[in-house]
């Protein structure tokens, strides 16, 4: 374990703007792309004859 | 014709390409998701300070990857393209259509965290650098191939039109790759190569590559969910469909 306290680790040695930033973006993007297509999947089950899933 | 042939096409067929990747996605996503708690496990409490670059390093287990992915993802879909020009399949045209997005979204983020690391260890945000430029020039090839196939209404058409991009685009790839060799450019040669053992610490390698396969199985499971959105969407008015529906 590399760090003493939770202090120290969101601080990632002073790189802390770049290292979450980088982190929170991908963290973003990869949560953001399976919602848009769950809601993508949603909408095409409501135009289907019933609503069930087809699988 | 061999029986061998005739089951490498079965899949190819959207009808019986639909379920199985139904049945797919789940395992390709729990995977994604333990893999991505054990990469950021041993990249951020494991893996040691870097001797040059401090914790500022620590962005390489996501930057490196999505980098990766963007190009490899460039290539699968060349790939699919290639085959859907050759054998008029289908499936192929919907399985580019269904990776671009993901694709899209690695190269922008291949950007942002690269940015995000120049600036601290540059003392810039952006640099019109040749890796740099390829690979901005990569994310705006996803953008046209995006744009181009929602400009053309037959779906058919699109996926034609898309696979020629797709293939002349391509070429992009190894200059993206060999860039940091071919020209004088700020941004460091590879860490890790084919040819020769890798330049890090066993941890951080280890961290690295987690996150590249977490990624890639992430990069599966939106691949296959997008098609089957698509497979729907496409054929909604289809008899299996329907039949499917119904139940």
């Amino acid at each position: 374990m590399q760090w003493n306290s939770w202090s120290e680790f969101w601080a990632m040695g002073g790189y802390g703007l770049y290292v979450w930033g980088s982190f929170g973006a991908c963290l973003l993007g990869m949560t953001l792309e399976p919602w848009l297509l769950l809601r993508r999947r949603r909408a095409i089950q409501a135009r289907l004859p019933r609503k069930e899933s087809i699988r | 014709m061999s029986t061998s042939l005739i089951n490498w096409f079965k899949f190819a067929s959207p009808a019986s390409f639909y379920p199985m990747a139904g049945r797919l996605v789940p395992w390709f996503s729990a995977a994604a998701l333990l893999l991505a708690a054990a990469g950021l496990w041993v990249g951020l409490a494991i893996a040691p300070t870097d001797a040059q670059q401090g914790e500022g390093y620590r962005i390489i287990f996501v930057h490196v990857p999505a980098s990766w992915m963007s190009m490899f993802i460039y290539c699968v879909m060349a790939f699919w393209s290639a085959l859907g020009l050759s054998f008029n399949t289908r499936l192929s045209g919907m399985m580019t259509s269904a990776l671009a997005p993901t694709g899209a979204l690695f190269a922008f983020l291949s950007l942002w965290t690269g940015s995000l690391w120049g600036k601290p260890m540059w003392g810039a945000w952006w640099v019109w650098d040749a890796r740099l430029t390829s690979q901005l020039i990569l994310f705006f090839l996803y953008l046209g191939f995006i744009a181009l196939q929602a400009a053309i209404d037959d779906p058919r058409r699109a996926d034609k039109a898309g696979a020629i991009l797709a293939l002349v685009g391509v070429v992009n790839v190894p200059i993206i790759y060999f860039s940091v060799q071919w020209w004088n450019t700020l941004h460091q040669g590879a860490s890790v190569s084919m040819t020769k053992a890798p330049s890090m610490a066993h941890t951080m390698l280890a961290g690295m590559l987690l996150m590249a396969l977490a990624f890639w199985a992430y990069t599966i499971a939106m691949a296959l969910i997008r098609v089957r959105c698509i497979i729907l969407e496409r054929e909604l008015t289809s008899e299996w469909v329907k039949k499917n529906a119904m139940e």
